[in-house]
């Protein structure tokens, strides 16, 4: 018998102190096994499952702000698999047994994900032991029947992308299955992470992945924020919010232009590519750097914003909402575009609700949520915006997502420099005596961005773990481009964008 | 949409948008000033042909390489073109510290291009690792894996850099 609620697992298990702000506490084997029975019924979400030395935690979310960590010691170096009875769970694991060694009994697929069998090292943090042997053949999953055959392509792909390998099965133009190998671009951030001081902690934690530095060096400074109790001035946490949507912005119309340009619709992405240009450039006069790297550090901002900065982001806003209109027509009105994108590359509600997928992928399956307004965050309590929500699934679905959340960031830039406080930027934090833990969820441009982080006695990090929201978006793209054409795959993959290196870690 | 409309999206990208010609790269003209084989350069003619490859970036690098073939930096007008296949290419732009598990598919990369060619390491990662050096995933560095004739430095570099680094390989002095 399930317990009633993600809150009854939690109360059932030994709080750990100096966990913020959400309760962690430690289960035994049955309330791991109750937790695994909520997000089998889908009366939870997970939002994340890590190793860390002989232990596995799992971040769920309930219901609204109802959100805690799960801990489990694995004795023996095993611990019952999440993933047996709740698939989104499947990959996160054997990650886990990848870079920790830990064991997920029930685990139906025992291939390694991560670990291609070159590192010279097996199970990196957890008891690291040399290897020698030669890179192992990968068994990719079968298709069976008539007329299939197999097309391989990546990791290095035709274009200006990111590497990873696809497996496709098809037969003609159909595809039958699609499979992904990833991990390519793996380079032990979580390793490099262990005993970093925060400024260098920062500087990895902006380099998960590079579209998302904004969203990622936020969400490592609020989960050292929560874990120390440190205040952010206020002046701070209304400049993050500022990078944070013009770095959805610059993202977003990226995306709605090289989507086009995957259907040879090369007007839209002209356009949209300058006004991309826009916004980095405006971004760079304002905070000095075109993708506003390392400009976000826990107790605030590395700088204020430039003088003139202010005013040509007012500037910047302006010229898109005075051109957008016209290019949201262009790609309404355009019929043979819209051909392309309109039920291309479905994904059901249902999945979209199984996997918790964040972003445009969820939001466009109508899975309404947005971390910035639950569990939410400073400023956004005191700004209004809409979260748009949809229910086709398709490529145009993704599409139009993205093209109201432009409007919102608009919109919410405006807000924020009307009401911009004045005052310092930054306020050092000073490290607590012992160990702390924090763990925050932001909203990227694709989604939420969970970061957790335990830092120790001597105010470095000892343990931190970042999950990308393409955990949970990366698997739906192989449901989505079934019975698609092999040709419309570049469309799929660009309407999700999910991100290789913000995985891979 | 009516007429007058596509007509004032088309008139938007007229020439005015486009970024002045920049001087190539001092630094990269150097670099370059040191690599023995100036005379195979004299082959390439005044056009570049393009192979990118991650061996492992953040994608930052990535979305700047991309801003290179918006209206505004407009790549193409100086006869630099991204191919899909290394056996097009002239130059591979190689980003990322390199990780274990591109190895050996950046090596793949290179050996599938002919010859003359040469190999552009962008970004600070590219050149030693950057803030991944040290990983036990990681190599450190593309010229540990193939000979590099230009690095372009930056975290990421801007466009305008990569391409006055672009342009420097360009120059007739360097060829």
């Amino acid at each position: 018998m399930a317990a009633a609620t993600l809150t009854d697992v939690i109360l059932a298990g030994a709080p750990v102190p100096h966990h913020g702000p959400w309760p962690r506490v430690v289960v035994r084997p049955e309330g791991w096994a109750d937790a695994t029975e909520l997000l089998a019924e889908g009366r939870a979400t997970l939002l994340g499952l890590w190793g860390d030395g002989g232990w596995m935690h799992m971040a769920l979310a309930g219901g609204e702000n109802d959100i805690g960590v799960l801990s489990l010691e694995c004795v023996g170096g095993r611990y019952p698999s999440v993933g047996q009875r709740h698939r989104p769970a499947l990959r996160l694991e054997r990650a886990a047994r990848d870079l920790f060694g830990l064991e997920p009994e029930g685990n139906p697929d025992a291939r390694p994900w991560l670990d291609h069998g070159v590192w010279g090292v097996r199970h990196p943090l957890g008891s690291p032991a040399k290897t020698t042997d030669a890179a192992p053949p990968y068994p990719f999953l079968t298709a069976e029947g008539e007329g299939l055959h197999q097309i391989a392509v990546g990791p290095v792909h035709a274009g200006i992308i990111e590497p990873g390998h696809f497996r496709f099965t098809a037969n003609g133009e159909t595809i039958v299955r699609l499979e992904e190998r990833l991990g390519y671009v793996h380079k032990g951030i979580e390793g490099l992470m262990a005993g970093a001081d925060l400024d260098r902690a920062a500087r990895l934690a902006g380099r998960v992945s590079g579209d998302s530095t904004v969203a990622y060096g936020l969400a490592f400074a609020r989960a050292v924020e929560a874990a120390w109790h440190a205040d952010v001035p206020p002046r701070a946490v209304w400049l993050r919010a500022l990078m944070a949507e013009l770095e959805r912005l610059a993202n977003h119309l990226g995306d709605i232009g090289e989507i086009c340009n995957d259907a040879a619709f090369a007007l839209m992405h002209a356009h949209t590519g300058v006004l991309r240009e826009r916004v980095l450039r405006a971004s760079d006069l304002a905070f000095g750097h075109r993708l506003m790297r390392d400009r976000i550090v826990p107790g605030g901002l590395a700088g204020d914003i430039a003088e003139g900065g202010p005013a040509a982001i007012r500037a910047l806003v302006d010229e898109i909402a005075r051109v957008f209109p016209a290019l949201v027509e262009l790609y309404d009105d355009t019929a043979s575009l819209r051909d392309r994108t309109v039920t291309t590359g479905t994904l059901d509600p249902a999945l979209a609700l199984e996997y918790g997928a964040g972003g445009y992928v969820g939001r466009a399956s109508g899975r309404d949520a947005d971390a910035r307004r639950s569990p939410g965050y400073p400023p956004y309590d005191e700004l209004a915006f809409a979260v748009p929500s949809r229910e086709a699934g398709d490529v145009d679905a993704r599409v139009w997502i993205r093209i109201e959340e432009v409007t919102e960031s608009l919109s919410l830039v405006r807000q924020i420099l009307d009401r911009l406080p004045a005052g310092p930027v930054r306020a050092d934090p000073a490290p607590p005596p012992s160990i702390r833990e924090g763990m925050a969820i932001v909203e990227g441009f694709r989604g939420d961005i969970l970061v957790w982080v335990r830092t120790g006695a001597d105010g470095r990090v000892e343990r931190c773990h970042l999950r990308d929201p393409s955990w949970f978006q990366w698997p739906l793209l192989e449901a989505v481009v079934e019975g698609n054409i092999v040709a419309d795959f570049p469309l799929c993959n660009k309407s999700f964008n999910c991100s290789y290196s913000g995985h891979d870690l | 949409m009516g007429p007058g409309m596509l007509r004032l999206l088309l008139k938007g990208l007229a020439p005015p948008l486009t970024e002045p010609v920049p001087a190539p790269s001092e630094v990269a003209l150097r670099e370059l000033a040191g690599a023995v084989d100036r005379a195979a350069r004299g082959t390439l003619g005044r056009s570049l042909s393009i192979r990118h490859v991650d061996a492992g970036s953040c994608n930052g690098c990535e979305l700047e390489i991309h801003a290179l073939n918006n209206a505004i930096y407009n790549i193409e007008r100086f006869g630099i073109r991204f191919v899909a296949s290394p056996r097009h290419a002239d130059v591979l732009l190689v980003t990322g510290p390199v990780t274990k598990n591109m190895r050996e598919a950046l090596q793949r990369t290179y050996d599938a291009t002919p010859h003359p060619k040469w190999v552009v390491a962008l970004g600070d990662c590219a050149r030693d690792g950057g803030c991944f050096a040290g990983s036990p995933a990681v190599i450190g560095g593309v010229s540990k894996v193939v000979p590099v004739d230009l690095h372009i430095a930056g975290c990421p570099p801007p466009p305008i850099e990569i391409l006055r680094g672009l342009l420097a390989l360009l120059q007739p002095g360097t060829r």
